[in-house]
């Protein structure tokens, strides 16, 4: 008797319970499914330049001219790679100094600042949406470059500017934590042995925390890869691979933006600009592995 | 040069540098405000897009991105909720967790733009939905579920264990007690978070131009029945959203005041995200010391 009495209490436990495992498991299911049709779906358009379209791999990856809509198309996809890493990468040249400098005012030289003021200036920064920066770029860096250097203004040189104060949030935040979490007999010790501050951060912090600082620097990287319209709206859209900083150019993402809605679905042009998506999304995935080895070696 | 002035110097460079981005985001929001208050007006806010005269407005870009916020949120919390507490609590520690880790870092690291391309070719071509706010939300909330999985996370990590022991310990059920106990407590957190992703939303427009479209047909608004098509309320209808109104202001804009549109635009986004970042600044606070014993 009194058995059949507990299993009446237990029954509706175990059904609860049921409800909470298979909820959250589809929900995790859908997260996964997502990403592998996303990859599947990219993946299959994007390889269809090269299997149905019958454009050779290394044409598009090395050669130097795009011309989807003439009579021989060409699709050459070199300077858009060119115009993507040169970008990013100048971008967190500028964006890494700058945000190791705010996290060393934030950590070592005035916490109490840092925390009430320079954090919240980061975060806003983080919270401006790219197209904002694109708009300022495109009304204030571009005339000023107008103005300073020869050419039109746009270009390398003034996306990479706008995507470092992109960037610059992700960067400075990572420095932060990593300094933040430093052992503080480390930085006692060498004070201890009479060195400055200065020496300290630059012998002692900056070495130690290398591989977190390049951490975030990778993920700016990535951030930066990926941006698309602050950039177009700044770099000029010329499928060619410049002379100078200053002179109009394009990256992967700015040829997509810009084209994706003018070609027609499963036309070559069209998979062409599937074949640049299908880059984008090969190497967002060697920045995240890169992120991960990295972060194997913090923890060494 | 002696160690000590070297000190002086480089302490110099580092608090100007940092003064120097201070003075870049103040001159950056300075910059949008100035050009973009004296845009703003009644008029600006609640009338249409002119096209090629002058005086357009930005109403239906405005409501359409407020719509999409909501209906975007109504599908990324529950999901994303859903998702977080299953990483937090169910899933057992192992390779297959540690793949799925992976799946949602990589997901969160994908660009925007491929999130709305992926959303072109299969919400909107494979699945019919076509150009219109559904696309643009299921877009959005693949962009957004992997945030909303880190900060669900992170809300129930910062519950005690002794909360969630005692609970176990009375024969509550694992989900009563996650949905009972442990939620209310990460709910701070949660929400706060929750915010912060709503700016995220309101401001992107890569994912969106190729799910949400780029048109902006009329709208009526006295019409409130979502199954008429020029009801602002219908999910179906393509729409324009605020930031995606910028850039097209921008790059194609023919209006002879689209610089001026855009500016005012910008300004209207730019005061919007500031709100839910003061918002979630407060709200988190608030809650924390309602919550807390702490002052």
């Amino acid at each position: 008797m009194k058995k059949s009495n507990d299993r009446e209490v237990a029954t509706p436990h175990l059904a609860e319970e049921w409800v909470g495992k298979v909820y959250t498991f589809i929900c995790i299911l859908f997260l996964i499914i997502t990403i592998f049709s996303m990859v599947y779906f990219v993946a299959s358009k994007g390889l269809s330049t090269f299997i149905v379209n019958g454009v050779n791999v290394k044409d598009l990856l090395t050669g130097l001219k795009w011309k989807p809509d003439s009579d021989t198309p060409m699709f050459g996809a070199l300077p858009f790679i060119f115009g993507s890493f040169s970008t990013s990468i100048l971008a967190a040249i500028i964006a890494a100094p700058l945000g190791f400098c705010a996290a060393v005012f934030m950590v070592e030289l005035s916490p109490k600042l840092g925390r009430t003021f320079m954090q919240p200036v980061i975060e806003l920064l983080a919270g401006i949406p790219s197209v904002v920066y694109g708009f300022v770029g495109l009304s204030v860096i571009v005339p000023l470059f107008r103005d300073l250097f020869p050419g039109q203004g746009v270009g390398i040189a003034a996306g990479s500017l706008v995507l470092a104060f992109m960037i610059l949030p992700t960067i400075t935040t990572i420095a932060t934590d990593a300094l933040a979490s430093l052992p503080a007999g480390l930085k006692e010790g060498s004070y201890a042995l009479g060195a400055t501050r200065w020496q300290t951060i630059y012998r002692i912090v900056l070495p130690t925390t290398l591989p977190a600082q390049m951490t975030g620097i990778v993920l700016g990287i990535a951030r930066a890869f990926g941006e698309a319209l602050a950039v177009q709206m700044v770099i000029g859209n010329a499928p060619h691979i410049p002379h100078s900083l200053f002179e109009s150019t394009s990256t992967l993402t700015s040829a997509i933006t810009l084209s994706m809605g003018n070609t027609a679905m499963g036309s070559v042009q069209n998979n062409a600009l599937w074949s640049l998506a299908l880059i984008l999304m090969l190497m967002t995935f060697v920045f995240v592995f890169i992120i991960r080895w990295l972060e194997g070696r913090k923890k060494l | 040069m002696s160690a000590k002035t070297a000190d002086k110097i480089a302490t110099g460079i580092i608090i100007a540098i940092t003064a120097l981005i201070a003075l870049a985001l103040i001159g950056l929001l300075g910059y949008i405000l100035y050009r973009g208050l004296g845009h703003i007006s009644w008029h600006f806010l609640t009338s249409p897009p002119e096209a090629i005269r002058k005086g357009g407005g930005i109403g239906p870009q405005l409501f359409n991105s407020l719509f999409l916020l909501v209906l975007t949120m109504i599908i990324t919390v529950p999901l994303g909720i859903g998702a977080g507490i299953y990483m937090s609590e169910y899933a057992k520690a192992g390779k297959i967790t540690s793949a799925i880790r992976l799946v949602v870092e990589v997901l969160s690291s994908f660009p925007s733009i491929i999130v709305g391309l992926f959303g072109l070719l299969v919400i909107v071509n494979k699945f019919n939905l076509g150009f219109s706010l559904l696309s643009g939300a299921l877009a959005l909330t693949i962009f957004n579920l992997p945030l909303m999985v880190r900060i669900t996370e992170q809300g129930l990590r910062s519950v005690p264990v002794q909360q969630k022991e005692a609970s176990l310990a009375l024969g509550i059920s694992k989900w009563k007690t996650i949905r009972s106990v442990q939620l209310p407590i990460a709910l701070p957190v949660v929400l706060s978070g929750s915010i912060l992703a709503a700016g995220r939303i309101f401001g992107e427009a890569a994912a969106l131009l190729f799910t949400a479209g780029m048109s902006s047909p009329r709208l009526d608004f006295s019409d409130w029945n979502p199954l008429h098509s020029a009801s602002p309320l219908n999910p179906m209808r393509p729409a324009e959203t605020l930031a995606v109104h910028i850039w097209k202001v921008n790059s194609e804009g023919l209006a002879p005041d689209a610089t001026q549109i855009a500016a005012g635009a910008s300004a209207v986004l730019i005061i919007t995200v500031l709100l839910f970042n003061l918002g979630a600044r407060a709200l988190g606070r608030y809650m924390h010391n309602k919550f807390t014993a702490s002052k």
